[in-house]
């Protein structure tokens, strides 16, 4: 009994002495700074092995073409500053299960053929980037062939003040992988702000894009992917996506997307996707659809564009249910005319009919596109006489005999009150 | 002829109707900027009224002021006074007080609800307006001296600057549509006063930037200094053109 009983005082002390030194176990830690055994980090990171964590103090180190071959974690502690002096790739990583967390890294110069980076990832699979800061860079954060990679908090700005799109690189650019995470990530002032090309099954959430020369968001090929909770925001182009099946875009916010053409959301050739819960405010055009079928366009907020929705006559069974339209100077314009698209208890505030039963639904049907918008998209110049007593005359005149707009887009069942969309976001993403 | 000025708006204040004229505009400019919530739509609102109130109103006193005063006018005319100058001053009496009127019905409430360069454009192109119509109403009225026709050819004159142009542009626009018309259209714009003022205003509102790509081009014409300078320059041969072809009409004929 007692030599049971030191048995297990001995078994328990030694399992806490395994525990506590467990760290020694899996890796050591290499400091880096002024003082330390090492000056710099690219010497840090060579000397590293598996699993170890490289530790890098506050300081401005002036270091390129870090590479990172090993499964270790590279930190910085008061804000280390990895400046590039513009003479290539910062840090490339070649090893997976690598971490990389609170670096600012600065000046990348354009470099057409290598495409460099601050921070690039090569085939390499679950990378995780958090809470860096990218200053002043070609491309910003770069992942190729990454799966299941986390970018996270990280905030990516360039300098495109005069430049033009082809000497800009994109912010975060995702390149055949699949699973990666973007959340909560802040990028600016370049080409396009979060680039996705064959990645599947990703999630991007809670990022913010604004101010970008060409598109916020870009995606093409990508199939399965969750957007939620982002905005975009005085981008160039918007938002495109193109060629792609099978994503939701939840609780988005496209707004102030200005020019002669931006657009929200631009899809061409998207199918079986899912739009919920968005808000499009003060864009030209909210979303311009092409060959898209199938998409369910739900409880989303449309307020103050240019054109809300542009319809082409290539997008078969959209659904749009349950949105609003406020504010737009054209609800919906199409060039010929689409075919078994559904608009259903949408909320129009350029309606005027009539609810005799109090069902809250209007009891004449409202037609979205108006004669002057066809007009327009048949004689651009004309937009010219927007506004004008004309052209307000023409309108009511056609929606009273409608003879020239399309039959089949017609709100049978508009609703007669501007509908109430969860306006707490963050409370329906807690509950869901 | 400042004395002569001076007698036309005496008899133009005393007799109310300018004033019901200011009140008129002053309570529809409180009453939209009110109701329209945000400034810019106020301001969007008031435009399509003072487009097609201003130029209705300004014809019609006009031409009517100018029957009124015909006995008035042959009483000078007796009087060794050049002809130019009494319809000049008639001419300016009118507009003058129209657009006093104009400028403390719509000016102040703008200056107070919007103040900016979006309600200065406004405001220039109302007071435009104003000088515009009432010198094709003093042309509708130098050419017959039946008072009927008169006001019957200043309202048709009306109808086709306020309704009929925009609609023949459109279709035009419409049978040409093949065509690149960006410049046409400018110029077709530029052919009817109230057009013009209408799009000076549109296109320095926030919302020019929603008319895609026509509208950016437009905007990038309309919204320059020379563009905006252009602008108001055929506006002032807007006035010029039937201010002066009524004047010589009036200087030839046989009252």
């Amino acid at each position: 009994m007692r030599n049971l009983s030191k048995f297990l005082i001995v078994c328990t002390a030694y399992a806490l002495v395994c525990l506590l030194g467990s760290p020694a176990v899996f890796g050591d830690t290499l400091k880096v700074c002024t003082t330390c055994k090492y000056h710099s980090v690219k010497e840090a990171v060579r000397q590293a092995k598996a699993g170890d964590i490289v530790l890098v103090d506050g300081g401005v180190y002036k270091e390129s073409g870090i590479e990172i071959t090993q499964p270790i974690s590279l930190i910085g502690r008061n804000n280390p500053v990895i400046d590039g002096q513009n003479s290539g790739q910062i840090i490339t990583i070649k090893s997976s299960n690598v971490k990389l967390e609170g670096f600012t890294v600065q000046n990348v110069a354009v470099s057409y053929m290598r495409d460099d980076a601050a921070i690039r990832v090569a085939d390499r699979q679950n990378i995780q980037i958090l809470n860096n800061t990218v200053l002043n860079t070609y491309f910003g954060i770069y992942l190729q062939n990454a799966d299941n990679s986390v970018v996270k908090g990280n905030i990516v700005k360039g300098e495109n003040t005069g430049k033009i799109e082809s000497s800009l690189g994109n912010a975060i650019h995702v390149w055949r992988t699949d699973g990666a995470e973007i959340s909560n990530n802040r990028v600016e002032g370049h080409r396009d702000g979060i680039y996705f090309e064959y990645v599947t099954n990703s999630q991007v959430h809670e990022n913010i894009s604004e101010r970008n020369n060409r598109y916020g968001l870009h995606f093409m090929f990508s199939d399965g992917n969750v957007y939620t909770q982002n905005i975009f925001r005085e981008n160039g182009a918007g938002v495109a996506v193109m060629y792609t099946r099978n994503i939701r875009m939840e609780h988005n916010t496209f707004e102030d997307n200005w020019g002669a053409a931006a657009y929200g959301l631009l899809l061409k050739d998207i199918s079986q996707s899912v739009i919920l819960n968005n808000t499009f405010r003060r864009n030209t055009t909210g979303i311009y659809m092409e060959s898209s079928s199938r998409l369910d366009i739900t409880s989303n907020d449309f307020d103050r564009n240019g054109w809300a929705i542009r319809l082409l006559s290539s997008c078969i069974q959209d659904t749009f249910r349950l949105n609003n339209f406020t504010g737009n100077s054209f609800d919906v314009s199409t060039n010929g005319s689409p075919t078994m698209n559904l608009f259903e208890h949408n909320y129009w505030d350029k309606y005027n009919g009539y609810d005799l039963d109090k069902d809250k639904v209007g009891d004449v049907p409202y037609r979205p596109v108006s004669l002057y918008s066809m007009l327009v998209e048949r004689v651009p110049p004309s937009v010219m006489f927007m506004r004008s007593f004309m052209v307000d005359l023409m309108d009511s005149i056609e929606r009273v005999l409608p003879s020239f707009i399309p039959e089949s887009l017609v709100d049978e069942r508009p609703s007669m009150k501007k509908i109430d969309h969860d306006s707490d976001r963050k409370l329906v993403q807690n509950l869901r | 002829m400042n004395k002569l000025i001076k007698y036309v708006l005496y008899d133009i204040v005393r007799n109310k109707i300018i004033v019901a004229y200011t009140l008129f505009l002053l309570l529809l400019s409180i009453g939209l900027f009110h109701l329209g919530g945000s400034p810019d739509k106020g301001l969007l609102s008031l435009l399509n009224l003072v487009l097609l109130t201003v130029p209705l109103i300004s014809i019609v006193f006009g031409t009517t002021h100018f029957y009124n005063s015909y006995e008035f006018m042959e009483l000078l005319v007796s009087q060794p006074i050049k002809r130019s100058k009494i319809f000049l001053s008639e001419y300016l009496g009118v507009s003058l007080s129209l657009s006093v009127a104009f400028g403390i019905g719509v000016g102040v409430p703008v200056l107070l609800f919007a103040p900016g360069a979006t309600g200065l454009f406004l405001l220039l192109t109302g007071i435009f307006v104003t000088f515009i119509f009432v010198a094709l109403a003093f042309l509708a009225s130098v050419i017959t001296r039946d008072k009927a026709k008169g006001i019957g050819i200043a309202l048709l004159l009306w109808f086709y600057f306020a309704l009929i142009y925009d609609g023949l542009v459109l279709f035009v626009l419409y049978s040409f549509g093949d065509y690149p018309l960006e410049k046409a259209t400018l110029v077709l714009t530029a052919l009817n006063p109230v057009d013009l003022g209408r799009v000076l205003v549109l296109l320095n509102l926030d919302v020019s930037a929603m008319m895609g790509y026509t509208g950016a081009l437009y905007k990038s014409i309309f919204g320059s200094g020379w563009g905006i300078a252009i602008a108001f320059a055929v506006m002032v041969l807007w006035v010029l053109l039937p201010l002066l072809s009524a004047r010589r009409v009036f200087q030839k004929r046989d009252l």
